[in-house]
Formats: structure tokens, sequence, C-alpha cells
């Protein structure tokens, strides 16, 4: 059997001690398989957020294991979990997460910094990033003089851009009207089809409809795991 | 790596120009005071040098008295030295020329000008010892000073407050109530090493002053210049050995003379540089301390300023050592513009006072480099504490930040 990409074996988080303890979320187990694209939903607390956050390596969970590719990560050190984020990973935020003042190309370019890529070599990179999300153009631009829609791409290129094995979105849609949310999710349904990895958590039904497996928590807890019940059909 | 985190600190850095300015403001004001300050002091410092080699290489002055400078200690009841005394010190084979000093303070009048000033009695030796030359006229000859005679050989001061631009030589000034020729003027010495002006001042044979002004026949002070080759020890064995024979002291009592020696003097006087120095650039140090405080405060507003931008940098794959250096590198590319700034300003306010105060401009390589490498320093120590909360922030409380 393949090893799964993401696997939780009863995956706990909990904030607090003793009597005021929280736990955001409670004995979670999944598993998610490389090209597969999953949305996740539930009510807000219901510890969708804080399973995305420790899927990132940006959050550790208090008991229970966390394997990236059969790899134990929640014991992993704070840089070796920055390597992790470097190399595999690549985040959309719902509020877009750009740098002001810097243009979108220099945008992109910051995980390839990080990566060590020589100038040249990442002014290359971030351009075809920029392109694959249609913003070929507007690499000057500074993110204040963008839409919203056209942000949000920028940081997708940015998640792109170091060319990630997963891409995490949080309500990327969040910010967007419907006409642009359907675009980036198409943009976001494309890259699954080349291939990444894409788990996104949302609100919206029509939003979730693009991924192909939907998952709901509920206090903590996986209360759903099944295909998308009426899935946008893929524009070939 | 390093240099886009440089390039990074550079373009922030630009961007907030007023915010910098203010920022660097205390340690540009820090290094400007230490430079300035130590640069003039060396430059004072080669002032009295210089004023020292002018008095000619190993002049000795002998005094009565224990001490050579201040009150001398029990001076009033060492008995004074006598023309006799100084010629026995000219004859000395380590000796070049030894002059007899007797100084009286009087006022010198020429028809409606008038002048206080010291007058000194002394032989035509004095101008050697002192390696000064006259800028016209002629000094005493022996048979005038042999006869006390009156006449005198003005410092450049009188001369020109005197006569101003007219021609002083063979003219006739009163000293106190003495009708005295004038038969030369000293060329210009400028000021001494305390400041005073060594120009204010009338030579005359030494018997002249004791027999027509003072009327006693004491001796003041001695100057004796020693030949080229003799070491100011052996120059001053010599003059002691002999003016202990000629006083009369026993073997186990101490001199009731004093010799200094200009060298004495020299380091004396740089000393007390040296302490000044010392003392006003430690106050001065005091406001770079003060400088790095203001980068610390700033560093820690950028911080808190910044902390989504640093959540954003955390999330893409940057280390926390990356986001430590990020901030470090900013404190220290600040405080070394700061530092820059202030050793331009420091050398500059160098300049003008060196100018002012007429004393040479003598900036230290030595001195720049540890003012920029001190500035370096107050980055990295003030730059670590904003820039550890920095790298130490949780990412997803940075990115959830307003």
């Amino acid at each position: 059997m393949k090893v799964p990409l993401i696997q939780f074996c009863g995956v706990s988080r909990s904030y607090g001690r003793g009597e005021a303890e929280v736990r955001a979320l409670d004995g979670v187990d999944l598993s998610i398989a490389r090209g597969e694209f999953v949305a996740i939903m539930g009510p807000s607390g219901s510890g969708k957020s804080t399973a995305m956050n420790i899927i990132g390596c940006l959050d550790r969970p208090t008991a229970g294991t966390y394997l990236f590719q059969g790899v134990e990560v929640q014991d992993l050190d704070q840089d070796r979990r920055a390597l992790l984020r470097r190399h595999c990973l690549g985040f959309v935020f719902q509020g877009f997460n750009l740098l002001a003042r810097q243009s979108a190309l220099e945008n992109v370019e910051l995980p390839l910094i990080y990566k060590g890529l020589p100038k040249a070599q990442r002014v290359a990179r971030a351009r075809l990033a920029l392109q694959k999300v249609g913003l070929q153009g507007r690499e000057g631009h500074d993110p204040s003089q963008l839409s919203g829609g056209q942000q949000q791409r920028v940081a997708i290129a940015r998640a792109l851009a170091s060319d990630p094995m997963v891409i995490l979105a949080d309500e990327p849609t969040g910010n967007l009207d419907s006409q642009r949310s359907h675009e980036i999710m198409q943009l976001l349904q494309g890259l699954n089809r080349d291939g990444i990895t894409i788990v996104m958590v949302t609100h919206e039904q029509d939003i979730a409809a693009y991924a192909q497996r939907l998952l709901v928590f509920t206090d903590g807890k996986l209360s759903h795991d099944a295909a998308t019940p009426t899935p946008v059909v893929r524009s070939a | 790596m390093l240099w886009e985190t440089i390039t990074l600190a550079f373009t922030t850095i630009i961007r907030n120009k007023l915010r910098t300015f203010l920022t660097v403001l205390g340690v540009v004001i820090g290094v400007a005071a230490v430079i300035a300050m130590v640069t003039i002091g060396q430059g004072s410092s080669a002032q009295v040098s210089a004023s020292v080699a002018a008095l000619g290489t190993n002049v000795l002055t002998v005094r009565p008295g224990t001490r050579g400078f201040g009150p001398p200690t029990g001076g009033a009841a060492a008995p004074r030295f006598s023309l006799k005394d100084a010629q026995a010190l000219a004859d000395l084979p380590v000796v070049g020329f030894a002059a007899p000093v007797v100084s009286s303070g009087q006022t010198v009048v020429f028809g409606n000008a008038n002048t206080a000033t010291q007058v000194y009695g002394t032989s035509g030796d004095y101008t050697r010892v002192q390696n000064w030359a006259l800028r016209t006229g002629r000094s005493f000859e022996p048979h005038e000073e042999s006869a006390g005679s009156a006449v005198c050989v003005l410092g450049q001061t009188v001369a020109t407050k005197l006569f101003g631009n007219s021609d002083p030589i063979g003219q006739s000034i009163r000293v106190k109530n003495v009708a005295c020729q004038v038969l030369g003027v000293l060329s210009t010495r400028g000021s001494g090493s305390f400041g005073q002006d060594q120009d204010d001042l009338v030579l005359m044979p030494a018997k002249a002053v004791q027999r027509r002004l003072e009327g006693n026949a004491n001796v003041d002070s001695i100057a004796v210049a020693l030949r080229k080759s003799v070491s100011a020890e052996t120059g001053i064995a010599a003059v002691q050995s002999v003016l202990r024979e000629r006083r009369r002291i026993g073997l186990t009592q101490p001199d009731n003379f004093s010799v200094s020696d200009s060298k004495e003097l020299s380091n004396m006087l740089g000393g007390i540089n040296t302490v000044l120095t010392g003392l006003l650039s430690s106050v001065a140090a005091v406001s770079l301390l003060v400088g790095g405080i203001g980068i610390m405060n700033i560093m820690l507003v950028s911080v808190t300023e910044r902390t989504r931008e640093i959540g954003i940098r955390l999330a893409v794959g940057a280390s926390a050592g990356q986001v430590l250096l990020q901030f470090l590198v900013e404190a220290v590319v600040l405080s070394l513009l700061g530092g820059a700034i202030g050793i331009g300003l420091g050398l500059a306010i160098a300049y003008g006072g060196s100018v002012l105060m007429a004393i040479p401009f003598a900036p230290s390589g030595a001195v720049v480099a540890l003012a920029f490498g001190f500035s370096a320093l107050i980055g990295v120590v003030f730059g670590y504490f904003p820039a550890r909360r920095a790298a130490r922030l949780d990412p997803i409380e940075a990115l959830r930040y307003q």
C-alpha cells in the first residue's frame, strides 16, 4: 500500500490545563493521499483551522502522531518544521497575507530567498509562477495596486513558486466576491490536476464542491468523510 | 542569504527615512561627540609637544626651593641664586649655555603708550638657551651685561603696543624710572603651553634689573641648555652636584633647589590632557549608550509593527534564525549608519574646533575605526533583544495579528 502523504493517528490539540482545558481537536484519525483535493468544513470552533495549522506544521498536536510522507512530524524542532514548510508546503490565506510595499514579483520570490536560490533563478521561477496564475505583466505592481482576486493569485503564485507537494488554503475565497471565488477555485483545481495535493478550509458549500473529498469537523472530531456530493464538473 | 538580508535591511531603512534619522540621531551625537573630543584632545597634545620642542631639546630650569611648580615649599627659606651660580653652570662641560633670570613685573612707557609686562634680567645667552632668534637689531654685548647698562630687547607684543608699526631700534623707553635704550626685537613665538603670550616680555641685562629695578642681587632662576649629545639625566646630575657644592649642602641633606626638565613639563601637560580627554570622552560615551537604547526602542516598535510580516516569512519557510538575523542586521546597519554619520560630523567639529583654538587637526584612524566598531557592537547588543523577540513569535499568532 502506498504511504499516505498526510496521516493523523489520534491527533489531539488542547489549550489550557486542568478544568480550563479546551480540546480543539480530539483524537482525529485521517489520511490524505498524494494528489487529492480535500475540502474541510465545519462550524467555527470545530477544530478545522487547528487541523490546518497542524498539517501546515505551524502548530503541534498535544497527543497522537502526525505523519508527513510517513515521517513523524510532531516531534521535529522549530527549524526542521521551517524546513518542511520551505520545501514541501505552500500556504494561501483568506487575508492574502502579501507583504505590502513589495511588488508582486518580490512577494513570489520570498520563499525562494529562504530556499537560498540565486537572484536570477528566483526571478525566473517567480515569473513562471505568476504566469501560471495569469498575472504576467503585473510583476511590478504592489499589492495595493491589485484587486482582491489578483492579490489572491499572487499569494497562490507565492505558494507555487517553491514547488510544493501540498498547498494549504485557509478560506482562500473568504474575502472575494462570487465571480472571483470561482476563478480562484478553477485555478486551484487546475493546479490539483497538475499533481499538487490541495487541502482547503471553507465555509461555502459551492466552493467545497470543487474538491473531490469533503471532511467535516464537529466539536474537534471528524464527523463526516466522503466524496463531495455534487462535485463541480471539471472543465477539461 | 546574508546579502539578501542586508539588502532588505537597507530597503526598510530607506523606506522610513524620518524614523531612521531620528533613530540614529542618538548614535550620531554620541559618536560625533567622542570623535570630536578625542581628535581635539590629540591635537592639543600635539600642540603641547610642539611648543615644548620649540623650547629646544633638554632645557633645564633651575629654581630655589624644592618643587618646580606651584608655591615653593620652604622656598622662602631657600637661598636665592647669584649671577656667579649661573656662571658656574655655564662653565660646566655638559652645558651649552646657561642664563640667569631675574624677573620683575614693570610698566614700560614710550611717549603716551604704556603696558604692564614682565622684565627679565638675563644675559645674551637667554635667547640661545631658548633657541629664540631676534627679528631685528641685536642682543646685549658682554660689556653691557657686566656694566648693567640700561639697554633692552623687546618681545614682539611689547614692541607693537609701544611703537605700533614704527621702528623701535635706538629709541628710549622708560622702565619704572629708568630710561632704557632698545637694542632689538625678538621674533614672534605665539602662545605657550598654558596659553600665555610668550611675546609679552622685555629682556634687560641681569645686573641692570638687579640694581636699577629690584635693588638686590638675587637671581630667580637659571635657564640651562645642555649640549646636544648630553642626556637630561647626566645634565641634571652635573647641575645638581655643582649647585650642592656651591650652596654647601651636606651629604645627608636634601636639595634646597629644584631642576626641572622641559620634558617634565611636557609630560605633566600631556597627563592633564589625557585625563581631560578621557573625562570628556566618557561623558560622550554615555550618549552613545543612550543612542543604543534609542535603537532598541525603535527596533522593538518595528518588530511589533511587522508582526504580520514576520508571520508570513515564518509561514513561507523562514527559520527562527533567519528572522533573528534579519532584525539583527537591520539594527547593525542602523547603528553603523549612525556611526558613519557621527564620524563625519565629529571630524568636522574637531576640524572647526582646531581652527578656532589654533591647534593642529589630528584625526586618528584608530579612533575612527574604534568608533565604527563600537557602533556595530551597539547594534548587535541593542538589536539582539528585539530580534530575538521577533524570532520567537508564534507563526499562527503572528499571522492573525492585525
